[in-house]
């Protein structure tokens, strides 16, 4: 027989298997998710989920496709949490100090608690990137929130009401279209494809015989596998 | 975590590992990967398959649980809809709220149409927000467009159509541009210079990253961009059937809210289906590292109104899923983990592969491996291979796994397993869709104003797809049917609305005597209850 407990879904108990992550135990006791299910596999934030133990004091969080259930548990999915998304431009919109101020003045609340950080299912210092934030420094900001996955568990436990994942993208997205150094490889190519040369020979490839082709590509050379070992300016 | 077998394996692992980082494996000859793949890759396992009864593929061959559901019952055979009651009237109708599906919606935007997204779940809820290893794209100065498709020509066996592969080479570089002016961070040198690997079958190193979140950053970029643009999402709303106009263009869809079951009408002039792939059918038993939503939906739909599908029996299963522990079970373990440098190593802790043959050829070598060579991992699933994952800081120092695949660091830490010590077992898992619908160059069908893109695509990559081709082929080609589409509204006038197409598909499957066991599309699988499947997870 498989290890079961007891867990409480919503203030309701069922039994489970022991090694169920808590999205499996839902499933094995009846529901057919729509809400807080969604690539199953810690990518998406669609199945953030708040729990407690019982006889525990602290309120846990944690995503439900990457938990396991636990004897005692009781569960209350946080499938949708209303963030604060500000519309910009992103054309027009530049990396310049006033920005934050200007889309989300709130980060200029935050007293500190560290709950985001606390929450996070990632482990990321969200505290700290929204420092970053606070003072303009987008590029830190942008590598130290790279891993979030945007389910909102630190805007659900922060006091100022900060939405933590939209402030993080705007910051990445300002690093990746201006403060990233720019790949000038990417544009020599795309300039020399404009005399339609490169054009040419996929055309002229396309055209040879099958076999001349299975020979090309059976024969071709295969550039060194040893990588660079290359560092992510830090 | 792991079990005494499993500790007593890794120990030979161990044993062999710096004899095996100073060998690199042979690759295999042509002949030796046909005759792999005919006798251990899936797809030549003819008993899983069932003959098409209807429609444009009559007398094809597609999985059981596929050709079930071709030959279902419409959703909406017993519902009364009322066609003259509009709920959303558009330009650009866009189904499905991936990559594909926000590149169509983004452009169609900028182009100045009226467009409208609805998807079943979430915007971003899709195969795309997971990928993990990259987007190919010839822009290093050793590299070509031609050999970029050299190598994804030959690594499909021949079967792509030329000109849907032409085009997707041909604008790599300028989809990796895009994606750099809306704020993608790619992976870079301090100079600028991207950071670029091989994936299996690549000959030259193109491929792309954003660490291993590589279509998370991609798509989570393109749904801000969506929202910023103001471009309206109904969510929670699923796609059921295509609805025509009187002369059989494609005119909308009927749609079904998730939550209240409400059945709704989409008037449109352009119809774009970007609804992905069919993980979740679990063809031939296989674990998925799918999303919950890759159900085929659209593969149905536009069925049912007559597109053609291209390689309906040809699917891609990953040659590195998780096999281990079983809460993981499926999920998908990076190519980019080899590309970085981790060797496949058997239970005797031998390299019985090069690590970068194509994703087919090392699919059905690891299933040989443990089927037939009884060089498995006994698992509590089945069997799995190692993937020697300390390697990796071993040639490029510590701190290497942390920095380019802290997914996967954190995926296996998560229960235990420090990969950065000890290694990791792996199977192959259903990953991807290699068939799909027909399409011209421009997205569009056989069926007038109606455009697919993205997975749901079949004939772009052939019978096998390379690793970063997809990430590749959703933005080119979303991009693409968005522009299409927004070329074509403009002269469109649709006609009278009508669904004749569902019944008269209900009468030629009666006609062909097919016995229709569910109803379809899907929408989503039913893992309710103390389903094999489940159990098998657990």
């Amino acid at each position: 027989m498989i290890d079961m407990v007891n867990i409480y879904l919503y203030g309701k108990k069922y039994e489970v298997p022991a090694s169920a992550t808590i999205l499996i135990a839902m499933e094995y006791a009846g529901y057919r998710l729509v809400r807080g299910c969604g690539c199953r596999a810690g990518f998406c934030g669609a199945c953030a989920t708040i729990y407690r133990i019982e006889g525990d004091r602290e309120l846990k969080v944690g995503l439900a496709c990457s938990t396991k259930v636990e004897d005692k548990m009781y569960i209350a999915t946080l499938p949708f949490f209303p963030h604060i998304k500000q519309l910009y431009d992103i054309r027009t919109t530049r990396p310049a100090d006033q920005i934050m101020m200007q889309l989300y003045p709130e980060i200029y609340s935050c007293i500190g608690c560290n709950a985001c950080t606390k929450a996070c299912p990632q482990e990321l210092d969200v505290m700290q990137y929204i420092a970053y934030a606070q003072r303009g420094d987008y590029t830190k900001c942008a590598k130290a929130s790279f891993d979030c996955i945007m389910c909102g568990i630190c805007a659900s436990r922060c006091p100022a009401g900060i939405s933590h994942p939209q402030v993080a993208i705007l910051a990445r997205r300002l690093y990746g279209k201006y403060l990233a150094p720019n790949a000038d490889h990417l544009d020599d190519r795309l300039k020399e494809m404009e005399d339609g040369g490169l054009e040419a020979m996929v055309e002229q490839l396309m055209n040879r015989p099958i076999e001349e082709i299975r020979e090309l590509y059976n024969t071709r050379d295969i550039e060194d596998e040893n990588i660079a070992d290359s560092e992510i300016n830090d | 975590m792991y079990t005494p077998e499993m500790l007593a394996s890794i120990q030979k692992v161990e044993a062999t590992r710096q004899v095996r980082m100073a060998t690199e494996p042979d690759r295999m000859s042509a002949e030796e990967k046909d005759a792999l793949l005919n006798a251990y890759h899936p797809d030549f396992k003819t008993e899983c398959f069932t003959e098409i009864k209807v429609g444009p593929n009559k007398g094809d061959k597609a999985p059981t649980e596929l050709a079930a559901l071709l030959h279902g019952h419409s959703r909406i055979r017993h519902a009364y809809i009322n066609l003259k009651n509009i709920d959303y009237d558009v330009d650009v109708l866009v189904i499905g709220g991936g990559g594909a599906g926000a590149s169509a919606a983004i452009e169609a935007h900028n182009a100045g149409a009226n467009v409208l997204i609805v998807t079943k779940l979430r915007l971003g809820d899709a195969n795309s927000m997971m990928s993990q290893g990259g987007i190919q794209a010839a822009d290093k100065e050793n590299d070509s467009p031609a050999q970029h498709y050299l190598d994804a020509f030959g690594g499909g066996h021949y079967a792509a159509q030329p000109d849907l592969l032409r085009k997707l080479v041909l604008d790599g570089p300028g989809a990796i541009k895009w994606l750099s002016d809306l704020g993608v961070m790619f992976d870079k040198e301090s100079d600028g210079r991207m950071q670029t690997t091989h994936g299996g079958g690549t000959s030259r190193m193109r491929m792309h990253a954003a660490a291993d979140y590589s279509g998370a950053e991609i798509m989570r970029t393109l749904r801000d961009e969506v929202f910023n643009l103001r471009i309206p999402v109904v969510d929670y709303t699923a796609a059921v059937e295509l609805i025509l106009d009187t002369d059989g263009k494609a005119a909308g869809a009927v749609l079904m809210n998730m939550e209240t079951n409400e059945y709704l009408v989409a008037r449109a002039k352009t119809v774009i289906l970007s609804t992905g792939g069919a993980g979740r059918l679990h063809y031939q038993g296989f674990p998925t590292s799918n999303h919950y939503g890759a159900t085929a939906d659209g593969l149905i739909m536009a069925y049912r109104v007559g597109v053609q599908l291209v390689y309906p029996d040809s699917f891609q299963y990953h040659p590195t899923g998780a096999a281990y522990p079983q809460q993981i079970f499926g999920d998908l373990v990076t190519e980019k983990v080899r590309s970085i440098g981790a060797i496949l190593a058997n239970v005797d802790g031998e390299a019985f592969m090069h690590p970068l043959e194509t994703r087919d050829v090392s699919s059905a070598a690891i299933i040989r491996e443990c089927i037939s060579r009884g060089k498995g991992v006994s698992t509590p699933t089945g069997f799995a291979i190692w993937l020697d994952t300390p390697v990796i800081e071993m040639l490029h120092g510590e701190g290497t796994i942390l920095r380019r695949i802290p997914a996967m660091y954190r995926m296996f830490i998560k229960y235990g397993i420090d990969m950065r010590r000890v290694p990791i077992l792996i199977y192959p898992t259903l990953h991807y869709q290699n068939g799909g619908l027909k399409i011209n160059v421009d997205g569009s069908t056989s069926v007038e104003n109606l455009y697919v893109a993205g997975e749901a695509v079949g004939g772009i990559h052939g019978r096998n797809r390379l690793m970063g081709n997809s990430l590749l082929d959703i933005i080119v080609f979303g991009r693409i049917a968005g522009q299409s589409a927004a070329d074509k509204y403009p002269s469109v006038s649709v006609g009278k609305l009508a669904l004749t197409h569902v019944e008269d598909y209900e009468h030629a499957l009666n006609d062909a005597d097919v016995e229709k066991q569910t109803i379809s599309p899907m929408l989503l699988p039913s893992y309710a209850r103390r389903q094999e499947y489940d159990r098998r997870r657990l």
